[in-house]
């Protein structure tokens, strides 16, 4: 059986994993390590008056208590805000700044305002009970829709706006709206979320007084951006004096992207005491302080003409990014969410203003799909309304609007191009694969056993791959979008990667060995993965955005090229022919029009052992590195159907059936696609049905333990079809597009359309996520009430 | 949250006005309350132990009287922290007023509680009922010590 790509070879990694061998953050000691426990604010918006660190200071087993002014004294700056855009006005966004302990003043419950380091966690945390810290509380700012009349969160920051930003041609989209023959109007809530990674966020600090040099082990999905912006921007010293480790990490989804406060304050204390500083969240910490997601609020209008095709939208959306701008929240809202907004459809003219607003909560930023799931559901919420008034199947209605199969590259009204697609054939046959043409019949059938059944679905589209560096660059991105990768042939022929994507549960170790595997001809288990070292791999962006592949894998095969066309000319040279006669298949080195060969082994020993070898033209060794930054985003884009049972009596929502057809490209590993497919569905069946967010109107997170925040479970979930298309990327030598998100994108709009289409014989038309048991009854009771007067 | 509820006492509104301002009373009434002194006449320093949900946690704080309008009513309010539980804050408004014969009094309260830190973090769920029963026992404990 083939290893290469497009086989669904079994992850190398697992056994490790479901071995329980797998090694984090929180799992490395080292000698003379003490602990750092915080004191976090329990109230959401405070002057500090006073802080008495004197009892915890001399409580047992404490090392050091450190509070703001430490940290100001030393100058060590906070995190920084890693992409920004300009205002309507022209102005910049505001980037208040966000100290690594609280300077006079704590904006959120959680936020830090000491650091207690002690011999053991528990003497820490001991101690940080001693300390006393006397607040003047000022009124909480917990809700978005008012949080512009709110007290005042950070100093001169006016209406607690970060920003305010546009896209499109707002005249034209109202003339639009004008001329329309009928405009659907919609608003939807995005339920905030709380990114839940298996692994809780971890930092072991550790400083070398000889050399002035630090190691940090942390829980990051971008080592090498974590060592950017601590060494250059917050603590700035050399960057070559911090070596940043991310070992095994257990998930992320967007939370591990960012610099937190707590592995910078562990560096830094570090250095203060000279001990190694471990911390470890607990899980309370974790709901309080990781950055949360979603959390927009969006107003949709929707011009179509007499022949229910779209001539126009627009979209205002407030979005709450919480008490500190978190490193790429504000390209969230704005740049990956509102260039989405076309969808899969052919839309004339779009205009959408997002204000992005600061609450007395937790930092919000980028979680699976960041800014598209957004898009998505807000679009597909709007189209199935939209069908449902112009009395169309909700079907045939995008499939009306589609951006035809014949119109690539097509360049949407929101800037970005769409380089290939074809949405039909993902539509189709998902509609095959649910029986959409005999569902009607199935919902008679339920309604004969008392139940409501409804269908829904939800056409996705995503920009993947983050990102070409000259765009990111020109719409406010800080930071390049590049990846690289080294490879390593040994004397042997067995192979090392290097590369700058990081791993934290989506199999690289397999995928990219696949990747060698089909290239070099060697098998896979002859290739080990290296990645999140920042002194063992080339300096490298990182894994989100589904982005590993399309770029990360891309840069592998650039190098593999250099790798292949050298390895050519060693073997010209053994085989005595002219480079350009060499053809390398299946691991073997072959002349054209002769019996000569050579095996890959062979050629690799040469470069090491060069006793023959033509060093006067070739060095020796056999070790190529690649960059690249891709032209373009990829566009992975599909259709999921859902289909569902309610039960009236109690509001229970059964997910009885669940058909995705996805176009990602060429796929390298089905195997390990479908799992990522299914990851993301349950994930966006959580946001649809189960989890949210809340915050009480003094601030107080009030879900933060799995009492209250509920986080799908098998039993909440169907057994998934998964199917895929293949419109191979244009622009990666590749094809691949990139498929970590789309599932949390897709889902939860198609969930909530199929139960509105449940339940729209009893009047019901709209419904809020999570789409509980309890706010199921109460819409149906609601609708009954209204159906009666 | 608010909860209100009322009680019917047999007796003069005076002696129940005197007994709401009286520590001992208070004391004595206040569930889990371990220390009550009066440090400035509408204002005193308490430690009380509670048990909400998983937590038993134990609380110093200040309780105050306010909006004082004897023999009618007035407020105590109370607040405290628990160390690593947060913190709880709550206020009842008490009215008193005679009743139609003239010789009983009638007790009514309207309580507020927030709280804050862990324990909205993990018992949220929990405090309306903790207040309710709290609120509850304390005037039950209050009407009882004055029947003695």
């Amino acid at each position: 059986m083939s290893e290469g790509i497009g086989a669904s070879v079994k992850r190398k990694e697992d056994k490790k994993f479901l071995t329980g061998k797998g090694k984090y953050t929180d799992d490395i000691n080292r000698p003379g390590q003490v602990y750092a426990h915080f004191v976090r604010s329990d109230v959401a918006h405070a002057n500090i008056k006073s802080i008495n660190t004197k009892a915890a200071s001399q409580a047992a087993g404490v090392v050091a208590v450190y509070i703001g002014e430490d940290v100001a004294a030393d100058g060590i700056g906070g995190p920084i805000c890693g992409w920004v855009v300009p205002n309507r006005d022209g102005s910049a966004t505001h980037e208040p700044p966000h100290p690594l302990l609280a300077q006079g003043k704590v904006r959120f419950v959680g936020d830090a305002i000491a650091v207690v380091i002690a011999e053991s966690v528990e003497q820490a945390k001991s101690a940080s009970e001693l300390v006393e810290v006397d607040y003047e509380e000022l009124p909480a700012v917990a809700n978005l829709e008012t949080a512009s009349s709110g007290a005042e969160i950070h100093e001169g920051m006016k209406e607690n706006r970060y920003f305010d930003w546009e896209l499109g041609d707002e005249a034209a989209t109202d003339k639009a709206l004008q001329s329309a023959a009928k405009v659907v109007k919609l608003s939807v809530r995005n339920n905030r979320l709380i990114p839940n990674a298996m692994e809780p966020r971890s930092a072991l600090a550790e400083y070398d007084d000889l050399g002035g040099s630090y190691t940090l082990h942390t829980t990051s999905q971008n080592p090498h951006l974590a060592r950017l912006i601590l060494a250059a921007f917050m603590f700035q010293i050399p960057e070559s004096k911090l070596r940043v480790i991310a070992p095994d990490v257990g998930g992320g989804f967007g939370s591990k992207i960012y610099v937190y406060i707590e592995e910078a304050v562990c560096i830094w204390s570090s250095k203060k005491i000279n001990r190694p500083v471990k911390w470890t969240a607990d899980r309370t910490q974790s709901f309080l302080t990781d950055a949360h997601g979603r959390d927009h609020i969006n107003n949709v209008q929707l011009a179509l003409d007499e022949s229910n095709k779209i001539i126009g939208l627009r979209v205002d959306t407030v979005c709450n990014l919480g008490s500190y701008l978190s490193a790429f929240a504000v390209a969230v809202p704005t740049y990956l969410h509102g260039t989405l907004l076309s969808g899969l459809y052919d839309i004339p003219t779009i205009y959408t203003n997002v204000k992005g607003m600061a609450t007395t909560t937790a930092p919000v930023d980028a979680y699976r799909g960041a800014g598209r799931p957004e898009a998505t559901y807000l679009l597909e919420r709007t189209m199935d309304a939209a069908a449902r008034e112009v009395g169309m199947d909700q079907a045939e209605f995008r499939r009306l609007n589609f951006i035809p199969k014949d119109a690539f590259p097509y360049q949407t009204a929101v800037a970005l191009q769409y380089d290939t697609g074809d949405y039909e054939p993902n539509l189709d046959k998902a509609m095959e694969m649910i029986d959409y043409k005999s569902f009607e019949a199935r919902r008679s059938e339920a309604s004969k056993r008392g139940k409501y059944r409804g269908i829904g679905v939800s056409s996705y589209i995503e920009a993947c791959g983050l990102a070409p560096s000259a765009v990111a660059g020109a719409l406010g991105g800080r930071v390049g979008g590049w990846e690289s990768a080294s490879v390593r042939v040994d004397p042997t022929g067995t192979v090392t990667v290097f590369s700058g994507a990081h791993s934290h549960g989506q199999g690289h170790a397999t995928t990219f060995s696949q990747i060698v595997s089909e290239r070099l001809g060697i098998p896979n288990a002859n290739v080990e993965f290296v990645h999140g070292d920042s002194d063992k791999t080339p300096f490298g962006m990182g894994t989100y955005g589904s982005r590993s592949l399309a770029v990360g894998g891309v840069a592998l095969s650039k190098a593999l090229d250099k790798v292949v066309e050298k390895s050519k000319k060693i073997a010209a040279h053994l085989m005595e022919a002219s480079a350009e006669d060499v053809e390398f298949k299946d691991g073997k080195f072959t002349v054209a029009g002769t019996d000569k060969e050579t095996a890959f082994g062979d050629v690799a020993l040469a470069a090491y052992v060069p006793h023959n070898y033509p060093l006067e033209t070739l060095e020796p060794g056999l070790e190529e590195t690649a960059f690249y930054d891709p032209m373009n985003f990829t566009y992975p884009a599909g259709t999921h159907i859902a289909e569902v049972e309610v039960d009236p009596a109690t509001g229970v929502v059964e997910i009885v059936d669940w058909a995705a057809c996805d176009d990602f490209g060429n796929l390298i590993n089905p195997m390990i696609v479908e799992g990522q497919v299914h990851g993301g569905i349950a994930q966006g069946i959580g946001q649809a049905l189960l989890e949210n967010a809340h915050y009480d109107e003094n601030g107080q997170l009030l879900t933060a333990s799995y009492m209250d925040y509920c986080m799908p479970r098998a039993d909440d979930l169907p057994s998934f079809k998964v199917e895929c298309t293949n419109t191979p990327c244009t622009h990666n030598d590749l094809g691949v597009k990139g498929c970590g998100e789309a599932g949390a994108i897709a889902s939860p709009p198609a969930l909530i359309n199929a139960i509105i289409n449940a339940l729209s014989p009893l009047g019901v038309s709209d419904m809020s996520m999570p789409a509980t048991p309890e706010t199921v009854w109460r819409a149906i009771q609601n609708a009954q009430a209204r159906a009666a007067e | 949250m608010e909860i209100k509820e009322s009680y019917d006492l047999p007796l003069p509104i005076e002696t129940v006005w005197q007994a709401l301002n009286d520590e001992g009373f208070l004391k004595n009434s206040i569930p889990g309350c371990e220390k009550l002194e009066r440090i400035s006449p509408n204002e005193l320093s308490a430690e009380v132990k509670l048990k909400i949900g998983p937590m038993s946690t134990r609380f110093k704080g200040k309780v105050n009287l306010s909006d004082l309008n004897p023999p009618n009513g007035y407020t105590i309010s109370g607040s405290g922290t628990g160390g690593i539980a947060g913190a709880a804050s709550g206020s009842a408004k008490v009215f008193l007023s005679k009743m139609e014969d003239g010789e009983g009094t009638i007790l009514s309260y309207q309580v507020k509680a927030e709280v804050k830190g862990k324990i909205a973090q993990l018992g949220s769920r929990l405090i309306h009922s903790t207040a309710k029963k709290l609120a509850k026992k304390f005037f039950s404990n209050f009407v009882q010590e004055l029947s003695k």
